[in-house]
């Protein structure tokens, strides 16, 4: 039996887990997009592209940051346009579809929450750049879930449609949850080192703050301990994350020497 | 070899960029936004610090193409431009004046920041009041954390009936 290893460097970690969270960014941010003239009203239109660029501006970041760290000269354009779904490495969560507004903000309801425990913890870490942009970060994250909270409270306490329809959404995208707090030897070295955070260690105050707004919203909270999905951390994706790609890499891949003048 | 005389100096730089206007809202200037932060003499050359404002911000790039220009109009080539991430961009490096200017635009400026001990109570509580630009009415209605630019909230104001803009505090 062959066994393949590979000695796991601080330096191969540290651009792994930055890729996780720019991949995660990068793919929600996309996902996002796909309102841009297509809200249910103009200042939610407006809203999900402001939060898309927001996404898409933390994902430029970590991605530079993770082509200095790797220091084989890349552009952070070749991670985004020239990777293959099997090596992204985003959750299996931002890459469902949009579906309608219930499922988006279902969905970015539960992102910002995990965003916000997470970037609250990687302000600390001992990276100046990493918990600078982490500070950064986290500032406009507040807002995303200030945004979509309130949205999960319009939603489940409004109408008989809408309760339905964001009730039937929380149903759905429960069991991609669990991957938030997936965790393997890439965080273990890095939390050694001071640099990632023990995920587990706010599960409990992701469920409390998800619970509270939840039950305030008049909707069923799905079971925490039901089957959950993941894979996506080990580029084990859905069928959607191939279509998304395609559309999102076709122009650049067509032309790949083309410039923004 | 003679040392290079430059006709210009690190004022002469940071006077021409506070001449450069934000592209959404033209009545500040970069300098007074906070996004130029400094001009630095190395040598021969110039190193300007620039900070981006929200990390998804669209102008950045407008801004960045003024500042070129800007420059090479007015004959100066030796400086290097450069994002500087080591202080995390605020609201409150924009100065009263430019807060004052903002209001008579007809966009609420934003307060000061508070260091929120607990963000997840503070989202239990009331929403601060902001003053229309127009009446100064508190009266007013938040009805979208985002507007026409990420760094903007859209209110209403039920007093006057108008719709303004508040720069969110950040």
């Amino acid at each position: 039996m062959r066994t393949q290893t590979t000695t796991l460097t601080k330096k191969k970690a540290l651009f792994e887990y930055l890729i996780r969270l720019a991949d995660d960014r990068l793919i929600l941010g996309h996902r996002l997009s796909e309102w841009c003239g297509h809200g249910p009203i103009l200042e939610e239109d407006i809203a999900l592209a402001n939060i898309a660029l927001d996404y898409i501006g933390h994902a430029a970041s970590l991605y530079e940051y993770a082509v200095e760290i790797e220091n084989k000269n890349r552009h952070r354009d070749d991670l985004v346009y020239f990777r293959n779904d099997v090596e992204y490495r985003n959750l299996k969560l931002v890459e469902l579809p949009k579906g309608d507004f219930g499922f988006t903000i279902a969905r970015q309801f539960l992102f910002s929450a995990f965003s916000f425990f997470l970037y609250g913890k990687l302000a600390d870490v001992g990276d100046e750049q990493f918990s600078g942009m982490a500070k950064k970060h986290l500032k406009e994250v507040k807002y995303h879930l200030r945004h979509a909270r309130e949205w999960v409270f319009r939603l489940g306490d409004g109408t008989e449609e809408s309760h339905q329809r964001i009730q039937n959404a929380f149903n759905e995208i429960w069991t991609y949850t669990d991957e938030f707090f997936y965790t393997d030897e890439v965080d273990d070295l890095l939390q050694d080192e001071g640099l990632a955070v023990h995920k587990k260690g706010f599960k409990n105050d992701w469920k409390q703050l998800v619970t509270g707004v939840l039950e305030q919203a008049t909707l069923n909270v799905p079971d925490f301990d039901q089957f959950m999905a993941s894979g996506g951390r080990k580029g084990f994706h859905t069928e959607q994350l191939g279509h998304l790609l395609a559309e999102m890499q076709h122009l650049r891949r067509s032309y790949p020497n083309a410039r923004w003048e | 070899m003679p040392k290079t005389i430059l006709k210009y100096n690190k004022k002469d730089i940071w006077d021409l960029l506070s001449e450069i206007t934000d592209p959404e809202i033209p009545v500040l200037t970069i300098v007074e936004l906070g996004i130029a932060r400094s001009v630095e003499q190395e040598d021969d050359k110039f190193i300007i610090r620039i900070t981006p404002t929200y990390s998804g911000c669209p102008a950045m790039d407008a801004i960045e193409k003024e500042i070129h220009k800007k420059l090479r109009l007015n004959g100066i080539q030796n400086y290097e431009m450069k994002k500087d991430f080591s202080e995390t961009w605020t609201t409150d490096w924009i100065p009263q004046e430019a807060k004052q200017k903002l209001k008579e635009y007809g966009i609420a400026p934003p307060g000061k920041t508070k260091e929120e001990d607990n963000f997840l109570h503070s989202l239990k509580e009331d929403k601060k009041k902001v003053p229309c630009p127009y009446c100064g009415s508190k009266n007013t209605e938040l009805q979208s954390e985002f507007g026409s630019t990420a760094c903007k909230a859209q209110y209403y104001c039920h007093n006057c009936d108008e719709p303004f803009e508040h720069f969110k505090c950040i």
